[in-house]
């Protein structure tokens, strides 16, 4: 069984983690890629161990306001998945989904669900890419979804994380459409114990 | 000059007028002000939950409701506020999340919540506002020279308490 330590993590540890997010978001924005008919460039993911009161600042400071889209995992991998997208992204997509032109009131209730589903299909791609990378099972939730600042929706898995140390060590993948209007981040944040189940899986 | 002083997740500060406290973004954490209006001097706690006796790492005072406000207490005792005229502002504890009924992670804004207030009566400290529950995030500014907490929230207008 493989031990993670919060505190000392190895590179090869670390530049698994990465791969994982690489595959997982690799499926996510191609995904996304296919639902938009466009384009869709990632990042390198960052695999980091933050401070809970750094959290919110992955993604671009707590007051910034975004759509969350959170999914709790269970099973033998427990934590959660977050797809994250500035307002203005979210807008976006929705237009570009439901040939819309460009407007930025609030959304109506379908295309509030309408968003919902978009994640539940891109965050079930980065599952089920994970899932079977480590062939493990992945029992995710139903998508649940809030349109807040990033510090109030972020303070969710904080809490989580809270109750068994003061670090939280994330996943984290950037995503941009290539004009860049559409951009937004997948955030994997297993708890500790399912770092060992992933790691131990990959023979690590 | 006054400066704006940040209190981050499970963190906690004290200051004196014209100084002001702030904290960005409360979701379901509780953001506790306790302040001494005759000394100018106020304090804030950002606590994420309810119980450190119900968590094994709890080395983190300013974590939790109970610890918390303690903490508080002592570090706002130390800049001259004095303990008896302390009163209580509190906000935050949201839902973020609609969550199934059978989630354990349902209601812990709440808990914070009600954690925060139980601790407060337990101490004879008188809350003398609150703005607190609901689905939003908050900011919360906090001024110890007039005692007015500030908190804004996205689509909402300016709250002043």
């Amino acid at each position: 069984m493989s031990n993670i330590n919060l505190d000392q993590i190895d590179n090869m540890q670390f530049d698994v983690l990465k791969e994982i997010g690489n595959i997982g978001a690799g499926n996510a924005t191609t995904a996304l890629s296919t639902m938009i008919n466009g384009k869709v460039d990632m990042c390198v993911p960052k695999v980091a161990l933050l401070e809970l009161k750094d959290l919110p600042d992955v993604v671009g400071g707590a007051e910034n306001i975004v759509v969350g889209i959170l999914i709790t995992l269970d099973g033998e991998i427990n934590g959660m998945m977050m797809f994250m997208m500035e307002l203005k992204s979210a807008h976006h997509l929705v237009n570009l989904l439901m040939g819309k032109s460009m407007e930025e009131e609030a959304f109506t209730e379908m295309e509030y669900s309408a968003l919902k589903e978009i994640g539940n299909i891109i965050a079930g791609a980065y599952l089920s890419s994970l899932s079977t990378l480590i062939n493990i099972r992945i029992g995710a939730s139903v998508p649940y979804m809030s349109i807040d600042m990033a510090g109030a929706i972020l303070s969710v898995p904080a809490i989580e994380f809270g109750k068994v140390g003061d670090k939280a060590l994330i996943i984290e993948t950037q995503f941009s459409k290539d004009d860049s209007d559409v951009n937004g981040y997948f955030i994997l944040i297993p708890t500790l114990e399912s770092y060992n189940v992933i790691l131990t899986s990959l023979g690590l | 000059m006054s400066v704006m002083i940040k209190v981050g997740m499970a963190d906690l500060n004290v200051c004196t007028a014209p100084d002001v406290l702030t904290t960005l973004g409360l979701g379901s954490c509780v953001g506790i002000v306790l302040y001494d209006s005759r000394s100018k001097t106020a304090g804030l706690v950002h606590i994420m939950l309810p119980d450190s006796t119900k968590i094994r790492n709890n080395e983190n005072t300013a974590k939790f409701a109970d610890t918390g406000i303690d903490a508080l207490i002592l570090r706002l005792t130390a800049i001259g506020a004095n303990r008896n005229r302390l009163l209580a502002k509190i906000a935050g504890g949201a839902q973020m999340f609609a969550f199934n009924a059978n989630s354990d992670m349902l209601r812990i804004g709440e808990r914070n919540t009600q954690a925060s207030k139980l601790k407060l009566q337990s101490l004879g400290i008188r809350i003398v506002a609150e703005d607190t529950g609901l689905d939003y995030g908050r900011t919360i500014e906090f001024y110890p020279g007039t005692g007015q907490l500030y908190i804004k929230s996205v689509g909402r207008p300016l709250k002043i308490l």
